[in-house]
């Protein structure tokens, strides 16, 4: 077979579907990936537009253009899509397109969950704008404390907006989580160990896991606040033992690994590119994983530092400051990393190496104006204005627009298949980087100078009015600039002339196939055996087109790849990967249906929403079964390996365990939460505790036995021995219920309330995993191909026995002890 | 910055070294970036760029730093002393009351006196959503929380007004939430504890 022919086989079995269906159906990596790159940008210019609307209001002193009301959800709005619809959806889009390329693969590890998570971005995301354009969109800023942001604050549906809208985009962000996690550690070409992955896999992997364990805080901390908006559980109101300080706990300890989660990813990029552009290797690439690694560790340690005028004790303050400063050790690690391989090198200064150069400048001052904010005295000064301002900016433009810049500069190539031909972008750049310094850098003394952020406008006399009307005129600089960028690059993608494979000499596999990318990425995937597989073998493009690496050979007409050993990247087994469907699109839009019975109170919607989200999920997984065993299948260079239906840990189990690390740690939030409010807000004890009976001790314990050990007895006798333990443990809820029946009397009892929910829905999806696996069994699939499915159902119930014991244990004690 | 006490000229000159800190620290990279032009290339040394620059660099200025901002906020805090005044903050949507311990009872609105040339605590707190108290030329700021009372520490160097301004976004009225600062002489001071001038 030629290579022609074998293009033209794999096309047919891995493209999309041709025409506007395709949009809908696709689940290509390569696809979604310009898919969510696009919408990002749409939210990037929606953001930049209302920036814009807000410099135009504070131009001048006493502006009548905008009233507080308008202005309010103007800045909030800002902030919200810039931060959840623009920086961390824009970095999905981005690895969502690279990473199997740059690992040599096919696809991501579930392709499905990548289209399923595009459209809740999408769906979200709409909700968000249609709020905006209707005038009700939120308006109390983008870390909406309570009790401003809650009934008390703002009683219109403005926050429900936010958190329900907000929430939803989540689901793309923890299931782009999942995929990128699982898919770096099993799914790269066979041979590439760990250590010879490419930089921006580490910085993905990092990024990732922080998602995982970022995200979780934020959610609860939503779902907590709409709890109490919605049925008036009274989580954060003092009177009734909550505490509005705990929602800034969680927002923080989400928000502080956020900015980390936006400045790894441009970060990897620029590891990337940067060697490329200095015509050598990167400088220290195990200190740049180690500090990368360090970063992330560290960056959930902080977050109290956004709180520091809060009136948290002295010896807390102390510890903050110290270990805020102290993250600054990585980043430095990391940029003199990059500047030693400058001058290892011999840099040229293409178009992305000019923006990494604005990222160097502006970079460097936003880290230290971030240090100079993390000493605790001039916090207290500069907390609350312009100086904050102009720091996030410096910090966020530069550590990520800026490098982004240089990413899409370097890969449009990539994108396109096409030369960079205008040079628009030069122009562009001169507009947009003096233009952001001649908004940012002023405004830092507007902030020392008293201003305040988030004020509708400003009187005259206080020093402040040049300021402002240079902020204002430099920011129209700089959005003319962006501006020149898109049309930059639409002009190219659209007329430039046909480009060669690897324009600029790089050695990483993403290279390594035609441009614009074929569908299933390479023809067949290469043996890698060091860190630039290009550099080792400069023809290795054509071998890999001849089939002369795995799975070339595209006779057994579906899409396969290969999984592998997570260290030595040795080949385990073979994955045959779903194909183009409507499924995760339809199953979206239903999940938006039950958020959107949440938001207008339609609650008749939400029961009914949530079994069709069910349905939807039960014909997925159905349709992933295979009744019998194909044995060891050759996969190419003489190798043979079984499909992974046949295997006991199946990209399932292992996209659970990942999905279950999110998952426990919003369970250890709702602790951390329960245990904050329990010793810190006033109010406590609450009238009563729970007074446990032995009876439902006794029930939970049985339930939990019959769980654990019962399911450990095969796929059949396990499912029923899981089942009826499950439904002793949901029984428990009773009880417990009818001793706390007024969830609205106090923060503890709201509290017991979503303990009981939480530990019922595992339940229900326990229940749900081993019913399928059971009636897989029953309808003639072959133990051998139910192991794996029987597998993740066991880890679901066992986190759920563990869930209930906790629970009740938390529940419990306070009245067992007093 | 102007600042008109004790708290905020710490601060005051806390600012002026970080900025002259800053700016050396920016130019020396600066200057390393320009220079990887202008070198030939040849062997570099990852040791010196990764853990001379990258980590005992920083380390060394950051610690020296952490101890200076450390030494500041001890001077900063709420110490027990002779003549300390204690008065509180009420904060609402978008409202300031203020009360006096040597003045039981009495409540002004919108307008805190003190007297200057003595250490002040203020004792925050909110009876709706969460505020700020933030006083720019006297002291740095601190949040009113519901259900909470944080203590601020300010002191004034001479009699005079200050602007006092919420400082943590509060809804519609955030941009007028206000107040000022009256610091009396002791005569001033004492007439005010009496009731007479308001
Ligand atoms: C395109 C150029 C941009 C301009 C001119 C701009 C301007 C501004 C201004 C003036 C504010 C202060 C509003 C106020 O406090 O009243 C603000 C707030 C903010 N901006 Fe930007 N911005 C830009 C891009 C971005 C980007 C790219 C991001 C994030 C990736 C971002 C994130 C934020 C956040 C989080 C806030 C705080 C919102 C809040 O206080 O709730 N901005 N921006
Ligand atoms: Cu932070
Ligand atoms: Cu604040």
């Amino acid at each position: 077979m030629n290579a022609l022919r074998r293009h033209r086989a794999l096309s047919r079995i891995w493209a999309s579907e041709p025409g506007l269906k395709g949009w809908f159906t696709t689940v290509n990596h390569t696809d979604l990936g310009r898919m969510f790159l696009f919408v990002a940008t749409v939210f990037f210019v929606i953001g930049g537009i209302l920036a814009m609307l807000i410099r135009a209001q504070l131009a001048s002193p006493r502006s009548a253009f905008l009233g507080p009301d308008h202005y309010n959800q103007i800045f909030t709005m800002h902030g919200t899509i810039m931060m959840f619809l623009f920086a961390i959806p824009f970095f999905e889009g981005l690895a969502v397109y690279l990473l199997p390329k740059m690992l040599g693969t096919r696809d991501l590890a579930f392709p499905r969950l990548t289209a399923y998570g595009f459209w809740c971005y999408v769906f979200g995301g709409a909700m968000m704008i249609f709020a905006l354009l209707a005038g009700i969109a939120p308006d109390s800023g983008w870390f909406m404390y309570p009790p401003l942001s809650s009934t008390i604050g703002a009683p219109g549906i403005n926050s429900d907006f936010w958190l329900i809208g907000i929430t939803f985009v989540e689901i793309s962000a923890i299931s782009a989580a999942v995929e990128i996690t699982v898919t770096v550690l099993r799914y790269r070409a066979p041979g590439m160990k760990l250590s010879q992955m490419p930089i921006f896999a580490w910085y993905a992997l990092v990024t990732a896991v922080m998602i995982l364990t970022g995200f979780p805080p934020l959610i609860l901390g939503s779902i907590l606040l709409e709890l109490e908006r919605a049925f008036g559980l009274p989580f954060f109101q003092v009177a009734q033992g909550g505490d509005a300080l705990l929602w800034q706990h969680l927002f923080w300890l989400f928000g502080h690994p956020e900015v980390y989660i936006i400045f790894l990813p441009a970060a990897g990029a620029i590891s990337t590119i940067l060697p490329v552009m200095a015509r050598t290797t990167l400088m220290g690439y195990g200190w740049i994983v180690a500090s990368a690694v360090s970063l992330g560790v560290l960056s959930f340690g902080l977050w109290v530092h956004h709180m520091f005028t809060t009136g948290i004790p002295h010896m807390g303050l102390a510890f903050f400051s110290a270990a805020s400063t102290l993250v600054a050790v990585p980043t430095a690690v990391q940029i003199f990393a990059w500047i030693g391989t400058l001058w290892k090198g011999r840099p040229v200064m293409h178009l992305p190496m000019l923006w990494l150069l604005a990222f160097f400048a502006t970079f460097v001052i936003g880290g230290l104006t971030g240090v100079m904010v993390a000493i605790v005295p001039f916090d207290w000064q500069a907390h609350d204005t312009y100086f904050i301002v102009a720091h996030l900016h410096y910090v966020l433009i530069g550590g990520f627009v800026f490098p982004m810049i240089a990413a899409l500069y370097y890969w449009m190539p990539h994108f396109t298949g096409r030369r960079t031909y205008f040079k628009l972008g030069h122009a562009a750049f001169w507009l947009v980087v003096p233009g952001f310094h001649g908004t940012f850098l002023a405004l830092h003394w507007a902030g020392l100078l008293g201003m305040r952020r988030r004020i509708d406008s400003f009187a005259p006399g206080q020093g402040w009015e040049a300021i402002n009307i240079i902020a204002s005129i430099s920011s129209f600089v700089m959005a003319i600039g962006f501006a020149l960028v898109l049309i930059d690059v639409v002009v190219n993608a659209v007329v430039a002339v046909r480009g060669s494979r690897d324009p600029w000499g790089a050695g990483t596999l993403d290279w390594a196939m035609p441009t614009p990318a074929a569908p299933y990425n390479f023809a067949s995937l290469a043996h890698v055996t060091s860190r630039d597989p290009l550099h080792e073998d400069p023809d290795l493009p054509v071998r890999l087109a001849r089939g002369e690496g795995y799975l070339g050979d595209p006779t057994r007409g579906r899409r396969e790849t290969l999984s592998l050993d997570i260290a030595s990247g040795t080949p385990r087994y073979m994955v045959v990967f779903p194909g183009n469907s409507a499924l995760p699109m339809l199953m979206s839009a239903v999940t938006g249906l039950f958020f959107l019975g949440m938001l207008i109170k339609a609650y008749w919607l939400v029961p009914i929403s949530a079994i069709g989200v069910i349905a939807c999920a039960l014909v997925w997984v159905w349709g992933l079964g295979r009744s019998t065993t194909e044995g060891a299948l050759p996969v190419g260079r003489g190798l043979s390996l079984v499909p992974a239906t046949e295997v006991p840990d199946p990209p399932g189990w292992w996209g659970s365990v990942f999905l279950l690390l999110a998952n426990g740690t919003f369970f250890g939030s709702l602790l951390f939460g329960y245990a904050f409010l329990f010793t810190i807000a006033p109010n406590w004890p609450p009238p009563s505790y729970l007074e446990p009976g032995a009876l439902p001790l006794i029930l939970v314990l049985m339930g939990a036995g019959l769980v654990f050990f019962g399911s450990r007895l095969g796929a059949l006798m396990g499912a029923g021995a899981a089942l009826a333990g499950l439904v002793l443990i949901a029984g428990t809820s009773l009880p417990v219920l009818s001793q706390s029946p007024d969830p609205t009397r106090h923060a503890y009892d709201a509290t017991v309330w979503v303990f009981v929910g939480y530990g019922l829905l595992h339940c229900l999806v326990s229940l749900l995993m081993w019913s399928v696996v059971a009636a897989r069994r029953l309808s003639g699939h072959s133990a051998q191909t139910t192991l794996g499915a029987m597998r993740v159902a066991r880890l679901w119930s066992d986190y759920t026995l563990l869930v209930a014991l906790l629970s009740a244990a938390a529940i419990g004690l306070p009245g067992v002890l007093t | 910055m102007h600042p008109a006490g004790p708290a905020a000229a710490v601060i005051a000159q806390l600012w002026w070294v970080l900025l002259a800190g800053a700016t050396a620290i920016f130019l020396f990279v600066a200057a390393l970036i320009a220079l990887a032009w202008r070198r030939p290339p040849g062997e570099t040394q990852e040791r010196r760029f990764v853990v001379w620059l990258g980590l005992v660099f920083p380390m060394t200025v950051l610690a020296a730093l952490l101890a200076y901002g450390l030494v500041v906020g001890e001077r900063l805090l709420p110490r027990a002393t002779p003549d300390l005044v204690r008065v509180a903050a009420e904060a609402r949507q978008w409202d300031w009351r203020f009360g006096y311990e040597d003045a039981p009872g009495r409540e002004t609105e919108n307008v805190l006196h003190i007297p200057a040339g003595r250490p002040v605590d203020v004792a925050i707190t909110s009876v709706d959503v969460v505020h700020g108290f933030w006083v720019p030329r006297l002291a740095g700021k601190l949040d009113a929380m519901p259900g909470h009372v944080n203590v601020l520490r300010l002191e004034a160097d001479a009699p005079g007004r200050y602007e006092g301004l919420g400082s943590e976004f509060n809804g519609a009225g955030y941009r007028d939430h206000r107040f000022t600062v009256i610091a009396h002489d002791e005569a001033g001071w004492q007439s005010f504890l009496q009731g007479e001038t308001p």
